[in-house]
């Protein structure tokens, strides 16, 4: 039984009539979904005037076409039936998935047994390692981008180093300026991206499976395809969406490196935005890179649902 | 004979040599920029030519650049503080409440992350144009808000779903209300978190380029003159001695954001 | 080196941890078909010898051979042992006949040769046409028992089981305990089957090593750790046990005895007392081994008077703890509850505490 003499100040309050302003934070008391969105309002406010509306109204302008340094704001579909008509915009987004498509698949490869050996034989200062191999991610994009400009370049770091070891007569010339060096780049900047799901995928997994894998005979080559490959599959799709997606749209690397022909779509919505000043145009461009965007994420998920189905 | 390890996680040699041949390939282009800035050539190229200082010294007579580097700071400084609180209450609010879409509302948060940078900076550029509004650093910080945002938010997520609601329930009980509940229980345990998101989104608005490059008005970014340098190529060395400069900063700021922020979040 | 007659025979095994010393020179010998159980609390280096048995773990110090062949350096995957893992460590990316099926790839079969064996093991397994359920479909039983049958179906010479019943609870975990005992009669395998629970050990096991901070105290069957165990710990281990302080008592070479508190003095047969007259001893009687009652019991029985202090009816047995003098703890003694009217279970009464000499065990100090 509880003497309620001892608690004045509860019951009082239990007793005395609401007043108005006490109703609303006691509906915000109630209301668990109202306070969660309450506090998210401010976030979702600057993702509102930040996303959203900027979205819709690239998808405006993207229907409108240039008139002189004005707009035609009638709306139409000719910049996409442009897009659509003119093989240059197909190729350039053919040439773009291709040297991301390319970029991922490396970087994912190169980082896997990376991402195996902290996994499964770093067993001290692991937290060490992972923050030395994710470290250079954090760091200026635009720098490391300019360090392979001077490791690539006509005299750069490889071609004066090898002159000077003698062991090329004159500078190589495919270094710079070719999807070669777009794709080394791209891959070189995005691996301390693409450990971290690899990472967190492997460490998941149940050591004693791969201990029943042994026991019922399976040497350590046939056991990582049967058993260890199989169970990271999420972490190598997650790696792959991480890397692919935005290096589609990415603008320094080819700028910097790509030459004419390592151009990416990113570099043209650029030109249609400054130089070109077809602004609806690179608002179309645009769009359609959200598309595919769009489509390609959902094909990941699905993956990602199909795999994890597998695994459950 | 070996007395540590299991026979699956026993030591293994190529992998190891792998590890170290990976770290190298990592970190090597990198540390090209700083070699080549001690070196007293304004070719970027082997054979290093001799040891100088000249292009740091030669640094500090630009204006344009402390002008750059100041501005870099002051966006950097005010998005970091603001990406923090935001990233704060929204951590706090989907690892508290249960609310209808919340993992839709997640995903959105965190499309910034993998999204290409191009299309928001076109997007906003789009906008702020239509609207009439100048660019400038104002501009530039909006930007970097959407770009830091998702990454406050990942940095703190783990920190508040790793916090046991039933201490701050204890809190009330204790009679203390919801502010004093917030300051004396929850941001206490987790203020590393907050450490690691303040160091860690001011390093990425502090080196980002794409957002700046279609926002900017006429108060260039850090990484903006950079970029305005780099047509250059007589300005290599000293565009050198700054990157050298901005890496070393930046590497020594992340690893301390990084370090903070898995503080006692590892399972051991 | 290794005793012939043994299929397991493990040779001054050791093993360290940097400098933890989890396993001290292990020696013992497992005969063909027999279910060996390692039986000890957690930590006490039952599991880490399992695992050297299964190759997981390299020996520190020593050999062990299996049917004859020395296995330090066969890797495990070559081993001709098969393990049941405690967490099952089913593949959750394979169906159950795949999971089964697992080990088979190295033999030569055909798919309808590798299915019709998968059947067979469901079968015996009592999980017929379970094959194409996935591996989240099942319960921990389920689980448990393809374990059990993807291990067996490669026909190993050892089958090596790590705690398999310890995640299941109490009802199933008795019911698997019989199955498992069943099956290993049908399959004539050895098993070496690790465990903490002493009840489970002594269900199923022919003979037990009871282990301790990496040394074996004791290898016996069942009935010889619970009637003669060598040590206070193995004797507190398995069961209850009351242990009286005691003294030998040898009247010169024909006839001894134990001299113990508040029991007085117990002939035993000189041939089971090792110590010389004086020395002091423990002796330990179980709590079953003790009868209550109100009168003193006829003949030549020793007994002693007891106050009863508390009692509790259990049901099938009621346990009992009484005062006697001499002695500053109370006596446990358990009996069974044979009539609906049950005897002495006043708290405070007078009784007679009676016991069997040859019950008696006779240890060595700690």
């Amino acid at each position: 039984m509880t003497d309620t003499s001892l608690l004045p100040d509860q019951t009082a309050d239990a007793i005395a009539p609401r007043r108005r302003g006490a109703r609303l934070t006691a509906m915000l008391h109630r209301r668990e979904s109202l306070r969660g969105y309450l506090f998210m309002s401010p976030t979702l406010a600057i993702m509102a005037v930040g996303i959203v509306a900027p979205f819709i109204l690239l998808l405006t302008m993207s229907t409108w076409t240039r008139q002189g340094f004005d707009f035609d704001t009638t709306p139409t579909f000719a910049n996409y039936l442009r897009v659509w008509s003119e093989p240059i915009f197909g190729a350039l987004m053919q040439r773009s998935f291709w040297i991301s498509g390319v970029a991922t698949v490396a970087t994912v490869l190169v980082c896997y047994p990376m991402a195996y050996f902290v996994a499964f034989h770093v067993h001290k200062h692991k937290m060490l390692w992972l923050i030395l191999m994710t470290l250079p991610f954090w760091t200026s994009y635009l720098l490391r981008v300019f360090a392979w400009k001077v490791i690539l370049g006509y005299e750069g770091v490889i071609n004066s180093g090898f002159l000077a070891l003698g062991w090329i007569e004159e500078p190589l010339k495919v270094l710079l300026y070719s999807q070669t060096a777009v794709i080394i780049t791209l891959a070189h900047a995005w691996a301390a991206f693409a450990i971290l799901p690899l990472y967190v995928s492997l460490e998941k997994i149940d050591r004693s499976l791969l201990e029943a894998a042994t026991d019922l005979g399976d040497g350590p080559v046939r056991r990582f395809f049967r058993i260890t490959l199989p169970l990271s599959m999420p972490g190598v799709i997650a790696a792959s969406f991480l890397i692919f997606i935005p290096t589609t749209g990415d603008y320094i690397t080819p700028a910097l490196l790509g030459g004419p022909n390592g151009q990416m779509i990113g570099n043209f919505i650029q030109l249609q935005f400054g130089p070109v000043n077809n602004w609806p145009m690179g608002a179309t461009l645009s769009i359609v890179l959200m598309l595919w965007i769009a489509a390609i994420g959902l094909a990941f998920l699905y993956l990602t649902r199909v795999a994890r189905k597998r695994l459950a | 004979m070996s007395d540590r390890g299991t026979y699956i996680e026993r030591p293994n040699r190529p992998l190891q040599v792998y590890a170290a041949i990976f770290l190298i390939v990592l970190y090597v282009p990198i540390l090209f920029i700083p070699l080549f800035s001690f070196n007293d050539s304004i070719y970027v190229s082997f054979p290093l030519t001799g040891f100088t200082t000249k292009w740091y010294s030669e640094l500090w007579s630009r204006e344009p650049l402390w002008n750059a580097l100041w501005n870099s700071v002051k966006v950097g400084a005010v998005v970091s503080v603001i990406c923090t609180i935001l990233g704060v209450i929204a951590a706090r609010a989907i690892t508290r409440y249960r609310m209808p879409g919340k993992s839709a509302l997640v995903t959105f948060l965190m499309m910034p992350l993998v999204i290409p940078g191009i299309i928001f900076g076109v997007a906003l550029l789009v906008l702020l144009s239509r609207a009439g509004v100048p660019l400038s650093l104002y501009t530039v910080g909006l930007g970097h808000l959407i770009v830091c945002l998702p990454f406050a938010v990942a940095t703190l997520l783990p920190r508040f779903e790793g916090f046991d609601p039933s201490m701050e329930e204890a809190s009330a009980d204790l009679g203390e209300n919801g502010w004093f509940t917030f300051w004396r229980v929850t941001f206490p345990m987790v203020f590393p978190g907050v450490v690691a998101s303040l160091l860690l989104t001011f390093t990425i608005s502090f080196d980002e380029f794409i957002m700046a490059f279609f926002l900017t008005g006429t108060d260039p970014t850090l990484p903006m003159y950079i970029w305005g340098q780099l047509r250059f190529p007589q300005q290599f060395p000293s565009v050198l001695a700054m990157s050298s400069l901005i890496l070393f900063a930046s590497f020594v700021l992340v690893f301390i954001a990084q370090w903070i922020g898995r503080m006692g979040l590892e399972k051991k | 080196m290794s005793n012939s007659d043994a299929f397991i025979s493990i040779r001054n095994v050791q093993k360290f941890f940097g400098t933890f010393r989890a396993i001290e020179s292990v020696s013992m010998d497992i005969g063909q078909g027999e279910f060996f159980s390692l039986l000890g609390a957690s930590g006490c280096g039952k599991t880490t010898l399992l695992r050297m048995l299964a190759g997981f773990e390299d020996t520190s110090a020593g050999e062990i051979y299996i049917d004859g062949q020395p296995m330090s350096d066969v890797p495990p995957h070559q081993r001709p042992v098969n393990m049941v893992f405690q967490s099952y460590a089913i593949f959750p990316h394979l169906n159950v006949r795949d999971n089964i099926a697992y080990g088979l790839r190295k033999r030569k079969l055909t798919r309808a040769q590798r299915y019709e064996l998968v059947d067979e093991m469901l079968d015996l397994i009592k999980l017929p046409g379970y094959g194409t359920r996935k591996a989240n479909e099942l319960s921990g039983g389920q689980r448990q028992r393809i374990a059990l049958a993807r291990a067996l179906i490669l026909r190993p010479k050892v089958l090596l089981l790590d705690e398999p019943l310890g995640a299941l609870d109490k009802q199933l975990r008795e019911q698997m305990q019989l199955e498992l005992r069943a099956l290993q009669r049908k399959v004539g395998i050895t098993f070496v089957f690790v465990t903490h629970d002493q009840e489970e050990a002594l269900t199923l096991s022919d003979r037990i090593a009871v282990m301790a901070g990496g040394k074996v105290l004791q290898v016996d069957t069942p009935q010889g750790l619970y009637e003669a165990p060598v040590s206070r710990t193995v004797a507190s281990f398995i069961g209850n046990m009351n242990f009286f302080e005691g003294r030998v008592r040898r009247n010169g070479a024909a006839t001894g005895a134990v001299e113990a508190e508040g029991l007085g003095t117990i002939p035993i047969p000189v041939d089971r007392l090792t110590r010389p007259d004086g020395a002091p001893v423990q002796v330990a009687l179980r709590p079953e081994k003790f009868a209550l009652t109100a009168t003193r019991p006829d003949g030549d029985v020793p007994a002693v008077p007891a106050r009863l202090n508390t009692a509790a009816y259990l049901g099938e047995r009621s346990h009992y703890y009484v005062a006697i003098d001499g002695r500053t703890a109370p006596v446990a003694v358990s009996s069974p509850n044979v009539s609906r009217v049950n005897g002495p279970a006043q708290a405070g009464s007078d009784l007679w505490l009676s016991w069997s000499p040859d019950a008696v065990v006779i240890l060595d100090p700690d």
